[in-house]
């Protein structure tokens, strides 16, 4: 059995919330510049312009893309032929979160109580996502998730009889109603089927794929542009000032369902996407 | 083609400005966010006064990241403004009219802003890295435990924004986008 010592597991979380909350992914500053290039509206232009110079210039300098640094979700996925060894797995990925936050002058948004409030200081604790899966590797994803967006998320339980129309109308209805809240061009995850928390999580790890990717199956994937060319013609448009650009990308995930419903979650994410894999 | 304006702002400036004009800002400007704003207003409540001179005063609503050492502020791009509109009125009655943040308002800051000649200025939201080059001092003046929510005093030069609320209440939201649509349509 494969050991691994869950000290490499806080490091790799350090560097990684560092790294990600600095450093704009590939495919979404490829997402971006293609926008620009079809965006048809003048300050949609220079809005985009603006967005694409912010990005570029937190690289260069390595400073926090967005001042909202985010809540730290981590993903892992645990080969269930490794033996973690050095102490607890959870409180290593807090540890490592500690470091990255408080080390790499990143902001800390998170409270202790949802009611009460009060900064924990540290932004822990980490927003944590195990699933055991076959080999002897561990992968770990550090996704920020900034608020502007995560707020202007929704889930609803329709019924199988609302059928793909009322899928569509749901998302349309949820990308219109944010409006220019979470920062357009927005990146739109869908999560369908499972059950209540099952589709909430679909939708968040949907945002985890790039940009450019599609669903496997070609219904799923055909309608993830669908929804981008209508989401793109609401007139939203970068910051909400009008434009083509409002969304970048859709990502649909999905699973089975139960006879009797059809839950629907939209997680929306802002033009900084943030999110940086490792493996062990 | 951008306009330069030198804080305090004027009400005849104020005035003179239309949704969608480019504004550059210099001058002082004071960080507050839900936490900080729910602390003023209780205060008040109680008979203590702001932390500031709300007489003209422009709030920028705004949570930066730390500053790395040698730098002036971390990231500090604007957070989304709706999460005040419950305090706003009160605000802008008091004199704090100008406010620098991103995303739709409600109807009764809207209002606010019409009878006491304010501007809702709009800066890119997700921009904190550009944004906070134009931030050239910052000064903690009140609720330091707030971590990211306490209240900062900064300087700021040629700060870029939009005119998204105007003294006629004019709202950018809706005749930008209404606007584009139009164009898309004539097409």
């Amino acid at each position: 059995m494969r050991e691994i010592d869950v000290s490499r597991i806080t490091d790799a979380i350090a560097r990684m919330c560092i790294s990600a909350n600095l450093n704009l992914p590939k495919d979404v500053q490829e997402a971006l510049l293609s926008a620009r290039k079809n965006e048809d509206g003048t300050v949609a232009q220079e809005i985009l312009d603006r967005i694409i110079e912010n990005y570029r210039l937190a690289g260069k300098e390595q400073v926090p893309i967005c001042q909202d640094t985010g809540m730290a979700c981590v993903f892992l996925e645990v080969g269930q032929e490794v033996h973690l060894t050095g102490g607890s797995l959870y409180e290593a990925v807090h540890e490592g979160v500690r470091r990255g936050y408080v080390g790499g002058y990143l902001r800390k948004s998170v409270e202790v109580d949802p009611v009460r409030r009060g900064n924990t200081n540290d932004n822990t604790p980490a927003m944590i996502t195990t699933d055991i899966v076959p080999g002897d590797r561990v992968r770990i994803t550090v996704a920020p998730k900034g608020f502007g967006s995560e707020n202007m998320s929704a889930l609803k339980m329709l019924k199988p009889s609302q059928g793909l129309s009322g899928i569509k109308d749901f998302i349309l209805e949820t990308v219109e109603n944010a409006g220019s809240n979470p920062c357009p061009p927005i990146i739109v995850g869908v999560g369908i089927g499972g059950n209540f928390d099952h589709a909430a999580l679909l939708a968040k790890k949907a945002l985890l794929r790039p940009a450019d990717s599609h669903h496997a199956d070609p219904f799923y994937a055909s309608l993830e542009d669908e929804l981008l060319q209508e989401i793109n013609e609401l007139g939203i448009g970068p910051q909400g000032f009008g434009g083509r650009t409002t969304a970048l990308a859709v990502n649909i995930e999905t699973l089975p369902t139960h006879i009797a419903g059809m839950p629907c979650a939209v997680n929306i994410s802002c033009h900084v996407t943030r999110h940086e894999t490792e493996v062990f | 083609m951008e306009r330069r304006i030198a804080l305090p702002m004027t009400t005849e400036i104020a005035d003179s400005l239309s949704i969608g004009d480019q504004v550059l800002l210099s001058g002082t400007v004071y960080t507050a966010r839900d936490a900080a704003h729910e602390r003023m207003c209780d205060q008040l409540a109680e008979g203590i006064p702001l932390p500031f001179d709300p007489k003209d005063a422009v709030i920028y609503y705004v949570g930066p990241s730390p500053a790395k050492p040698g730098q002036v502020i971390g990231s500090a791009g604007p957070t989304t403004s709706g999460r005040m509109d419950r305090w706003a009125p009160q605000m802008i009655a008091l004199g704090a009219r100008f406010m620098i943040g991103k995303g739709k308002r409600s109807p009764e800051v809207i209002e606010a802003i019409r009878k006491y000649h304010g501007i809702y200025f709009g800066a890119i939201g997700g921009a904190g890295a550009l944004l906070s080059k134009h931030i050239v001092k910052s000064e903690l003046i009140a609720y330091e435990d707030l971590g990211p929510e306490a209240i900062r005093k900064l300087t700021v030069k040629d700060f870029p924004v939009t005119v998204l609320i105007d003294c006629a209440g004019n709202d950018l939201y809706r005749l930008g986008r209404e606007n584009y649509l139009a164009m898309r349509k004539q097409e």
